[in-house]
């Protein structure tokens, strides 16, 4: 631990007078284990490290990186991204962050019984987990993937404007791919189970409800085309927030590329509906202390009461804009300059159970899962059309299963649309919690 | 060829003993199977946006990772410390999963594999200085921008990255590549009275810097400025069900989903797909030949070798309609006691190989594509696809439509907003009824499996599938 931010201290030393540069060292180790037919299939042991140097000189920033923290390479580095530099457009704005007096929230993100826990016991874990699953039903077949993820995180920033934050954070997931199959017919269900540490995880739940989404598919046919209300499943809903939550960074607002850009305090959502990034939130399986650039995260509310309160801002992004940056910059490992971003969204949830929320509903689509969002959503446009499964909803309660449609609207719609959240918050392995939503007046697409 | 970097670079990854004595380390509590895959990765990006050059970034990894195969179970380990204790420790590590496996010495006897590259790189990127890679995007961004003042945003990306691997295994094989590939993109956002729209363009081959004297970045760049400006005109794309034509070039993301993944052989064996146990039958149209071809010199899924070390291979999959084959890696051609088709990848040295597309292809067909749209009475267009998913249990697939058009009476005419198409793989397979003559290699993609995502290339000429459901909003 110590060691990882002596060596970015030794990198930053390199530093020149006029220059600004910060340093993101890396340290990651994981382990999967992927369970098939009763054996260990994989047994992989990884340990990574590496280190990203930005450097800002006279307005021009260059940024170079390296997957090694051997010392003759990170020299190699930093004069890479000096170098680089010299090719950046000078930009008033451009510069790393500046400690902004906000102290990180005290919360333990590392639990070293993960640390302590045994290889043989991850191994049983995985293999366990596909035995629960083939036991769940009769119909279950096999399955695709059974696996036991854990990871051990660390990181170190520093910077000439005198950052200075490590941390490590633990994390641990399973996972099941399950096949179900009845009269030649197959279809497949996923379930998962998120901790801190191995204790944390369900696998009978992961299991049963990998189970369950298979076979409650079978026999799903494709349906009419039509418009109805749909109920977003807590997993279609996370995967629809982390778009949202892209429309609501600074970088997208300042650079033109934010449908709600000009619409700061407009409502654009029911009174019920606030949505707020909380990576400070400890049960979130994203939640971390330190931003991207060694701020502090922060609890922000994007949409409060239907009303867009804030957008999202790392150090550049407020610069530009004249205001404070949100902790909210976001790193896509040690390869990449911090970007803007939500890291832990979450809706505030309603009171509604899933069965009470399909009770109200007369004629509707459950919708369990989703497909192709990255390439039939624009988050631009805010067009929005995806392939789905799910089941039908008639009267009231859950009917036969459909697929092979797609559902579409456009993002601003839709939220107009909302018409409840459920209060079946679950934490998911991404950067968006979980909660069921009604949606009315989408286009289901079939024959 | 003239590669710049060979003299600096031209040693090979790692001595032979090494090699040999990390096999060592990896069989000594047993297996079947020991291999060694090394590699040294560097890379320069640019990046513009906003009409500014945001910056250059310049990028080295280099590691190794080691298997060991003990029964069914494979071991893996990586490191990114290449001496001859870093490797050990890795090897240890790989054979840890060797659970009770019964010890012993094995002495490998490797043999080099001659090398045979994917492609010329006549101008090597690291050679070229970096205010010509700048230069690039500014006059990206100076020929989007002169498309219309309705164009308010532009972003481009420029790209090279030369990857070295090595591959060694118990079997004896001893085989090294180099791979330069070079890309670039143009992003584009117009505003209107209907809101903003994008447009994208790319170009990306297994080249070097000569990428540029076949593309101009402000061709480039104006394509994609009129995509984003013709939809802003476009409208709802319609739901429901009705023919859809896929120009040349567009439609390999297609055959990428609704088949190609099916074919590869790991989702076969755990019964993952609906290809499963069809060899031999009709699972297409006869129109319909089907060819994933790693020796597509220059092309952005090409290679020398694969990633376990095996000479890129054309493979036929479905001929006239008839499936001939699955994509195999090391793996899964060991079980049936068959050789392996060279679709064995990885995304680096920290990922275990899997089987993976290269270049897939639909052979050219006979008709006119001019005859295919005016035979249309009434459908979707579909110029340019985005990317797609597609669940290989089911079958069932999604892609996106970036840039489509209604036809209407035998003719292309209104624009389409975007959004995903559906279908079902063996279903749209055989609902292929016409085939055009004039093919065209597609952009240059990412193929994600498993969180590893890999080059990929397609190509495919005009084609119409009968009925495909169309995932938009109006009637």
């Amino acid at each position: 631990m110590a060691e990882l931010v002596d060596i970015a201290e030794r990198v930053l030393g390199l530093a020149r007078d006029n220059e600004q540069v910060e340093i993101y060292a890396v340290h990651d180790r994981e382990t999967e284990v992927r369970a098939y037919g009763g054996e260990v299939e994989s047994f992989s042991s990884a340990e990574s490290q590496g280190v990203g140097v930005r450097v800002v000189v006279g307005g021009r920033q260059g940024f170079a990186w390296a997957g090694t923290l051997d010392a003759d390479v990170l020299a190699e580095t930093m004069a890479d991204a000096r170098d680089n530099a010299q090719f950046g457009t000078v930009d008033e704005h451009a510069g790393i962050a500046e400690p902004d007096g906000v102290e990180p929230a005290l919360f333990e993100l590392f639990d070293a019984a993960l640390l302590d826990f045994a290889t043989d016991k991850k191994i049983d874990l995985a293999i366990e987990l596909e035995r629960l699953t083939l036991a769940a039903d009769s119909r279950i077949i096999g399955i695709e993937s059974a696996e036991y993820v854990d990871t051990v995180h660390e990181y170190a920033i520093v910077s000439t404007s005198g950052i200075r934050r490590t941390g490590r954070e633990t994390g641990c997931f399973v996972s099941v791919y399950t096949l179900a199959e009845e009269n030649g017919e197959t279809q497949n269900g996923f379930g998962w189970s998120v901790g801190r540490a191995p204790a944390e995880l369900d696998i009978e739940r992961c299991a049963r409800e990998s189970a369950e989404r298979a076979t409650r598919l079978l026999g799903a046919k494709k349906p009419s085309t039509e418009r109805l209300t749909v109920v977003l499943t807590p997993w279609v809903t996370a995967q629809f927030l982390g778009i949202l939550g892209s429309t609501l960074s600074g970088e997208s607002v300042l650079k033109g590329r934010s449908l709600f850009a000009d619409r700061l305090g407009d409502l654009v959502a029911p009174e019920f509906f606030t949505l707020v990034d909380d990576p400070t939130w400890r049960d979130s399986y994203t939640a971390t202390t330190v931003d991207g650039e060694g701020l502090a995260t922060r609890r922000n509310v994007l949409i409060g009461d239907g009303r867009i309160e804030r957008f999202l801002h790392n150090a550049y992004t407020a610069r530009r804009t004249g205001t404070r940056s949100t902790g909210s910059a976001v790193r896509g490992g040690f390869k990449s300059t911090p970007g803007v971003g939500p890291m832990s969204l979450q809706l505030v949830p309603g009171t509604a159970t899933q069965p009470e929320l399909v009770a109200g509903i007369d004629h509707g689509l459950l919708v369990q899962d989703v497909s192709g969002l990255h390439s039939g959503v624009n988050p631009v446009s805010g067009d929005f059309s995806t392939g789905a499964e799910g089941l039908m909803i008639r009267g009231g309660a859950l009917a036969e299963p459909v697929r092979e449609l797609t559902i579409a609207s456009t993002i601003q719609k839709m939220l107009l649309d909302v018409v409840a959240i459920g209060g079946d918050v679950e934490w998911l392995p991404m950067s968006a919690a979980g909660v069921s939503m009604v949606v009315a007046d989408i286009t289901m697409s079939g024959a | 060829m003239t590669t710049g970097d060979r003299s600096s670079h031209g040693a090979t990854l790692l001595d032979e003993s090494i090699i040999r004595s990390t096999l060592d380390a990896a069989l000594r509590r047993g297996g079947s199977f020991a291999e060694i895959f090394v590699e040294d990765r560097r890379s320069s990006s640019a990046y513009l946006d906003d009409g500014k050059v945001e910056e250059l970034t310049s990028g080295h990894d280099r590691g190794a990772g080691v298997r060991v195969v003990v029964g069914e179970t494979t071991g893996f380990a990586h490191t990114a410390d290449l001496s001859p204790e870093g490797l050990s420790a890795a090897a240890d590590a790989a054979a840890a999963a060797a659970r009770g496996g019964g010890g012993g010495v094995r002495a490998v006897a490797l043999t080099r594999r001659p090398t045979h590259n994917a492609s010329t790189v006549r101008i090597s990127p690291s050679e070229v200085a970096k205010a010509r890679k700048v230069e690039l995007l500014q006059r990206a961004d100076h020929a989007a921008r002169a498309s219309g003042p309705a164009i308010r945003q532009v972003a481009a990306n420029y790209g090279d990255s030369r990857r070295r691997i090595l591959v060694a295994n118990s079997d004896g094989l001893l085989a090294e590549d180099q791979v330069v590939r070079t890309m670039f993109s143009v992003s584009v956002v117009a505003s209107g009275d209907t809101g903003m729209q994008t447009g994208r363009e790319s170009a990306g081959h297994t080249v070097g810097f000569e990428l540029f004297d076949t593309y101009q970045v402000e061709q480039l760049a104006t394509h994609a400025a009129e995509r984003a400006l013709t939809k802003l005109r476009a409208r709802p794309a319609p739901s429901g069900s009705m023919p859809v034509v896929v120009g040349p070039g567009g439609g390999g993301v297609l055959f990428h989903e609704a088949c190609g993944h099916g074919l590869e052989a790991d989702l076969i064996a755990k019964s993952a797909s609906v290809f499963g146990g069809r060899r031999g039958e009709m699972v297409a149209s006869p129109l319909v030949t089907l060819i994933d071809d790693g020796t597509m010199a220059g092309e952005w899924g090409c290679f020398g070798i694969d990633d376990e070390g095996h000479p890129a291979a054309r493979n036929v999959l479905i001929q006239d309609g008839v499936l001939t084959d699955y994509m195999w890696d090391h793996l899964r051609a060991r079980k049936e006691g068959r050789p392996t088709s060279s679709n064995g990848r990885r995304q680096s040295y920290q990922h275990l190989p899997m089987v993976r597309m290269s270049n897939t292809v639909i052979a050219n067909g006979a008709e006119d594509p001019a005859d295919i749209i005016a035979s249309t009475k009434r459908g979707v267009y579909v110029a340019q696809l985005g990317g797609g998913q597609v669940n290989t249990a089911t079958g069932d697939f999604v892609f996106g439509m970036l840039e489509a058009y209604l036809i209407e009476d035998g003719k292309i005419t209104e624009p389409l907003r975007e959004g995903n198409l559906i279908g079902n793989g063996p279903q749209v397979l055989g609902d292929i009824d016409a085939l055009g003559n004039d093919f065209a290699m597609g952009h240059p993609g990412t193929c994600g499996k498993d969180g590893q995502g890999v080059p990929v290339g397609d190509g495919t000429p005009t084609l119409r599938v009968t009925a495909m459901t169309i995932g938009g909003t109006a009637a």
